[in-house]
């Protein structure tokens, strides 16, 4: 399929895994080196990239780890490549320390992560589990990835192409956070064109001190406040990524009363329980962040104004939903309906939690459901004292 | 007047914050000679580690970058595949080389990866104040081995020559010191070799450096050089390890 799709005229659509998509989509952005580890469920990655890549003239490198892979990252990009890793889940844990060197660093990478549920080994199956982990930084210190959560195989396509330039822009890493779902479903997919931003000269990259002072790329600062100072200029530059990036999709929300918020291939279903729910005469509508980092709190916070209440729906215990309740800040009740550990969600049963919302009742504690404000296990040992 | 000494242009003016008598000095102006005699500064990118030598990319006047603990030659690695005509260098501590990168030293090695290590060897843990190391000698006294190293809960040293060199992509190993001027000659013969290798396209080169911290053993410099020689040459000895077909001089 790589070489035939090599010849392909870039409009032309083809029907893709959403794994092979999104390699494909990194080389059409520039992605000229790969360093990977084998985990579920996103092998098709670096199995693409392995015979992909020599073809455009990349290096796919097999690393010892998944720490050794984002190392390998973090040195291309220093050395100013185009440069993506790929994981899932915990192998996502374990280049947690490497992406907060990458970010403050300032460099620019690729990282996609096809989750599976946890904690721990977890499973295989999708999860949205690692929303918390992607989307608050992950590592240690004050940092942030920019985080897209795309909802088909096209859209993970397009992003991915674009996260190069973006990455390259803000000079910071970005994260694909899609689950196991959009990393083995096949869907029509076509490689459109790239449009990149006026993108100033790697100066900074270590590529031999030819000619000027060397460059020098650390993290190290004893000092506190110049260390201080490094943080602040971060900051700032997370501002402008807010102010710049933010992206979110709507369905059915203009003269919805309820609004579902959903990402990723969760939107999906949340989308068909829109219809469904309209079906029935309940004015439904979808809100669906697609930048996670920078989250659309403002936008969401207009749709508080017109809706009666929130659904939020996730493959998680709850990890988006804070980050719902931020953006309405208590203008309207915001509910949540999640299913984890590889359980997705049917659309049959968000439009039950929905109907439930709308007759009032809290959410019952069947298959899943989440416990209402205030329900945290009041028998447990810590709960009742403790020691005392 | 003929200027028969000066400081080589591969290192920057900046003092070093390393202490009295320790061999990291030493080692710094034996890779800059070598950087400089080769005419390869303007195309080095060296890396450093986490430990006493955190600060070289002050010290050397090429490229650096700073790496997680242990990672560097994972860091080198991506560099040295995005700039193959460029020369990489690591420079890491025996923890950060011999035990929180034990992964990262030994895969580099066993792909061949073009780039040079410099590796040094103080059986202490430094920076952090003394603890003991995957390098520290039967019986050697840290401030977490207070009674001596005790094999039977502490296990035994890693000889990290003789075991890179058992990998087929490892192309020179040597290890050397620097507590002689004929020793100090023989180290500088040996990184110019490693970094001939890399230059050559043949692989990958180690050049491990016996190396002093009076500092942390409690000792004077002159006692603690006498003791790479005494003691720790013992378990580790020096010679060249690997050395690639047609390449064999004798350190």
């Amino acid at each position: 399929m790589a070489g035939g799709l090599a010849n392909k005229a870039s409009t032309d659509k083809v029907l893709m895994k959403g794994n092979e998509a999104i390699a494909e989509a990194a080389i059409r952005g520039g992605c000229r080196f790969f360093f990977g580890y084998p985990i579920t469920p996103q092998n098709e990655i670096p199995e693409y990239m392995s015979r992909r890549l020599p073809e455009v003239g990349g290096v796919y490198l097999q690393a010892e780890s998944e720490v050794a892979a984002i190392n390998m990252v973090y040195g291309a990009a220093a050395a100013g490549a185009r440069v993506m890793t790929s994981s899932s889940s915990p192998g996502i844990s374990l280049k947690q320390e490497g992406l907060s060197y990458i970010a403050a660093c300032e460099l620019p990478c690729v990282v996609v992560n096809m989750m599976r549920g946890g904690p721990g080994l977890g499973g295989i199956q999708p999860s949205q589990s690692d929303y918390f982990q992607a989307t608050k930084g992950g590592g240690h210190g004050d940092y942030h990835l920019i985080v897209f959560g795309p909802a088909s195989v096209q859209e993970a396509a397009d992003i991915t192409c674009e996260a190069f330039s973006i990455a390259d822009y803000y000079r910071n890493p970005v994260m694909i956070l899609g689950d196991g779902a959009l990393g083995q479903m096949m869907e029509p997919v076509e490689f459109r064109p790239v449009e990149e931003p006026e993108l100033p000269p790697k100066t900074w990259a270590t590529t031999g001190a030819r000619g000027r002072r060397p460059n020098i790329i650390t993290s190290l600062e004893l000092e506190p406040a110049l260390l201080e100072e490094l943080n602040r200029r971060l900051a700032a530059k997370y501002e402008k990524i807010k102010r710049e990036l933010v992206r979110f999709d709507t369905y059915k929300l203009e003269d919805a009363h309820w609004a579902i918020v959903a990402y990723g291939m969760m939107a999906r279903v949340a989308r068909a329980a829109v219809d469904k729910a309209r079906a029935r005469g309940i004015r439904a509508g979808l809100f669906r962040p697609i930048s996670l980092f920078p989250f659309p709190y403002d936008s969401l916070a207009r749709v508080a104004e017109q809706v009666r209440a929130f659904l939020t729906v996730e493959m998680s215990m709850g990890q988006m939903v804070e980050d719902v309740k931020l953006a309405v800040l208590g203008k309207r009740p915001v509910h949540f309906y999640g299913r984890t550990g590889g359980v997705v969600p049917t659309a049959q049963e968000i439009l039950q939690a929905l109907e439930r919302i709308i007759q009032n009742e809290a959410p019952q504690n069947a298959n899943g459901a989440w416990q209402k404000e205030g329900d945290a296990g009041a028998e447990g040992f810590w709960a009742t004292g403790g020691f005392n | 007047m003929q200027k028969v000494f000066g400081r080589p242009e591969a290192l920057t003016e900046a003092p070093t914050h390393y202490c009295p008598g320790c061999t990291h000095g030493i080692v710094h102006r034996i890779l800059a000679e070598v950087i400089d005699e080769l005419g390869v500064r303007e195309r080095t990118v060296g890396v450093v580690p986490v430990g006493c030598a955190v600060f070289a990319y002050y010290y050397f006047n090429c490229d650096m970058i700073e790496a997680s603990h242990g990672r560097a030659p994972a860091v080198a690695t991506g560099v040295k595949r995005v700039l193959p005509g460029n020369v990489v260098f690591s420079y890491q501590g025996d923890g950060d080389l011999a035990s929180i990168g034990t992964a990262e030293i030994v895969h580099a090695a066993a792909r061949g990866e073009n780039i040079t290590v410099i590796f040094i060897n103080n059986a202490i843990y430094g920076m952090t104040g003394g603890q003991m190391a995957p390098t520290t000698l039967p019986g050697q006294k840290t401030t977490t081995s207070p009674s001596g190293r005790d094999t039977a809960r502490a296990g035994y040293p890693i000889r990290v020559c003789e075991m890179l060199s058992t990998l087929d992509g490892a192309s020179y190993i040597a290890r050397v010191s620097c507590t002689s001027p004929a020793n100090v000659a023989r180290a500088k013969r040996a990184v110019k070799r490693a970094f001939e290798v890399q230059l050559s396209g043949s692989g990958f080169s180690l050049v491990e450096f016996l190396s002093s911290c009076p500092t942390n053993w409690g000792m004077t410099p002159i006692d603690a050089l006498r003791w790479i020689d005494e003691k720790m040459s013992a378990y580790y000895p020096l010679g060249e390890y690997k050395v690639p077909e047609g390449a064999r001089q004798g350190a």
